[in-house]
């Protein structure tokens, strides 16, 4: 019967490899990628995700934190990043950030999400006391803030190591980090989009000192853009073995490409059929990461309910103010409520399981 | 896989067709068998890796309605001040915008107004066709009204419409073909016997029509397949049917209200749809309502025809949601998916 689940023959080996637990190559990767036969991937990645999760959907009611939007980098696919004294550069004052967390005290948020770009200019006593200051209001909320990227670049404006400036901010109020900033780990790519960037190795090498301190982090891979397969496949393999080595991912986070208002507007951002791919993919070759999250944001509230079908675990948040991806054209509405997230995961046949950042079950 | 389900796919690879207890066990199934299922069928009905669309525009030569439907956002009562019949000029540019883009129909469908006379459509037709363009044009609820307005029979209506030129009738006005809905969501609308009765008609004449299914609103899942059987037996008589368009209610600005429906349960009743309608040859996905992502994926739960280029659309628009594509959008989309996009007329003809 099982030539019947594919249309393509070339996912049956795959689909050997995934019947018996078997890690899979860069060439199976490829193969996947390649396959003309949408469904046939989905319904490899569907296996794992089952085995993994059975049905069950996670969501996470958070508030996203964009404290600044200046940035050095430069980077061509970003939309919002700004140069300080640019036109719509802005920086948020400690007040004003917990402003905004008390604005919505009132509500049942277990996660604070806390990105921004990396600044030239602000003292490293800026971010401890944001992150002590927002503790002080929201003692049980849990902060994953700061990118790998962020994080090198404040230790090299402290003059500290990666280690100390961690454990400086974790003793400030840290739990986790995001995954953002990783882009693709390509150094062709990296000099053509954002060659000021933190390097692979930098920002690996940042996320796997966060994971030996007990830290744990999130990873992402941003498409859709210049990369080739081959390079998206090499990007996830680093994680892999980055995994295998310190154990600290949580969840893998593919981020399609907006091309709105950023240098590469020419471009059109990635297909449907290469979104879930992509997410199917992913959750087949990271065999070793515990969750593959569609961001709801970025792929519309449609192909994020689809995607749980097609590998992934994670839907995340009921966000209510995010920037970065709006400013780069996202059309999606700001904010779902949790009936109306639990009801699209219910839609697609999952279970709704709310979440806190380390994918504890919280009780609604 | 379970016996019967292996069973059941078995006969489907061979063509057979499913009988209305078969099709309530479809809803079971997941989400990709469905759709592996309905792509085994589309690639059965249609081998070559095409997917066809339509370049035209719709005009809504007025939406004035005495319906008074819930789930619609577009009409205006006789009273209103928003209220328009499409002048003459307004009509000639918008047909001549769409012979600049390379247009070859326009789909033409309004309010019951009864404030026209039976001669306005008649020109209306007569005027578009003027321009070269073909009309697909009234959709059941409309042929019906003004078979009781202008007291002719259903058949007397076509024919003098046909004979100033008509080439197709849309599907619309379907919504649901069950009549505990068809009371609660649009009780001036007409049963849906007689949305089949008009269709027979149209059919008998020669005339080639689509058909829709507005979904996601006051109807069960079993009611969707009542529909669909409804289709089927009808075809089964007539042969006239070229495409079948399931879309979702779009509840924004509606009396009605409520959250639409997602995209998976949206999937799932386009993979159902081509499953039953084994005898409709085309289905196309709905772009307007689902955006271009969804519909793209929709490829490969069925849908072998993209629609429309649909350079003006007011009926969805008023709800609020804002998809829009151009041709070469549509094209990429289709492309991206791996087959080639091939321009049709309505009736389905390759140009």
């Amino acid at each position: 019967m099982a030539t019947l689940h594919f249309t393509d023959p070339a996912l049956l080996p795959v689909y050997e490899k995934v019947l018996e637990r078997e890690r899979l190559s860069p060439e199976d990767g490829l193969t996947l990628f390649k396959s003309p036969d949408l469904l046939g991937v989905g319904y490899l990645a569907n296996i794992v995700r089952e085995r993994l999760h059975g049905r069950k959907a996670f969501y996470i009611y958070n508030q996203h934190l964009n404290y600044s939007n200046v940035c050095v980098n430069g980077c061509k696919f970003c939309a919002f990043g700004k140069k300080a004294g640019e036109e719509g550069a802005y920086e948020m004052t400690l007040a004003e950030i917990f402003t905004k967390v008390e604005a919505r005290s009132g509500e049942p948020i277990t996660e604070i999400h806390i990105v921004g770009g990396c600044h030239p200019s602000l003292p490293f006593s800026f971010y401890v006391e944001m992150l002590q200051g927002i503790k002080a209001r929201r003692p049980q909320v849990h902060l994953q803030a700061f990118t790998a990227v962020e994080v090198a670049h404040l230790a090299e404006l402290n003059r500290a190591s990666l280690a100390d400036t961690l454990q400086a901010l974790r003793d400030a109020g840290l739990g986790s980090l995001p995954g953002g900033g990783a882009e693709v780990f390509s150094t062709r790519v990296r000099q053509a989009l954002c060659p000021q960037k933190l390097s692979p190795e930098g920002w690996l090498g940042t996320a796997q000192t966060a994971h030996r301190l007990g830290l744990n982090t999130n990873a992402t891979m941003l498409y859709g853009h210049m990369e080739t397969l081959e390079e998206r496949v090499d990007h996830l393999l680093k994680l892999r073995d980055a995994q295998d080595e310190t154990g600290g991912f949580l969840s893998f986070i593919p981020l399609a490409f907006h091309p709105q208002n950023t240098a590469l507007d020419h471009l059109q951002g990635p297909s449907a059929f290469d979104d879930l791919k992509t997410l199917a993919v992913s959750r087949l070759l990271l065999d070793n990461f515990p969750h593959i999250k569609a961001f709801w944001i970025m792929l519309g509230p449609k192909m994020a309910q689809l995607s749980l079908c097609f590998g992934v675990d994670d839907v995340d948040g009921t966000v209510m103010e995010e920037r970065i991806t709006h400013m780069a054209g996202a059309q999606t509405p700001q904010g779902l409520t949790r009936a109306q997230l639990q009801g699209l995961i219910r839609e697609a046949g999952c279970q709704p399981v709310e979440r806190d950042t380390l994918y504890r079950e919280v009780a609604a | 896989m379970r016996e019967e389900t292996a069973s059941l796919e078995a006969r489907l690879a061979s063509g057979a067709r499913l009988h209305e207890e078969e099709a309530q066990g479809l809803w079971e199934l997941d989400l990709l068998t469905l759709g592996r299922w309905a792509d085994l069928v589309r690639r059965r009905l249609h081998p070559e890796d095409r997917v066809t669309y339509v370049v035209d525009r719709n005009i809504n030569y007025t939406n004035i309605c005495t319906s008074g439907c819930r789930f619609c956002a577009f009409y205006r009562t006789q009273e209103s001040p928003e209220g328009y019949v499409l002048e003459e000029d307004v009509l000639a540019r918008k047909l001549v915008e769409l012979k600049a883009q390379g247009g070859t129909g326009v789909l033409l469908q309004g309010g019951l107004n009864p404030d026209l006379p039976f001669a306005y459509y008649e020109e209306l037709v007569r005027r578009i066709r003027g321009f070269g363009l073909g009309v697909h044009g009234f959709s059941p609820p409309e042929i019906a009204f003004m078979s009781r307005r202008f007291d002719l029979s259903l058949k007397e209506v076509l024919a003098r419409l046909m004979e100033a030129g008509l080439t197709s009738i849309p599907g619309g006005g379907a919504e649901i073909l069950v009549d505990r809905v068809r009371t609660q969501l649009s009780p001036r609308k007409g049963t849906s016997a007689q949305w089949l009765e008009v269709m027979a008609a149209a059919h008998e004449l020669g005339l080639k029509t689509s058909a829709t299914m507005m979904f996601g609103h006051l109807e069960t899942r079993g009611e969707r397949l009542e529909h669909l059987f409804k289709i089927r037996d009808l075809q089964d008589r007539t042969r006239g049917f070229l495409s079948f368009i399931p879309w979702t209610f779009q509840p924004g600005g509606t009396a009605l209200g409520g959250e639409p429906l997602g995209a998976v349960e949206y999937l799932r009743t386009l993979a159902v749809s081509r499953l039953v309608l084994d005898n409709v040859p085309h289905l196309q996905v709905s772009w307007v309502t689902q955006g271009p992502k969804i519909a793209q994926v929709a490829l490969k739960f069925g849908a072998d025809d993209f629609g429309s280029t649909m350079l003006e659309e007011n009926v969805v628009a008023a709800t609020g949601v804002g998809f829009r594509l151009t041709q070469t959008e549509i094209e990429t989309l289709v492309r991206q998916a791996g087959y080639e996009p091939r321009v049709r007329d309505h009736r389905y003809n390759l140009l």
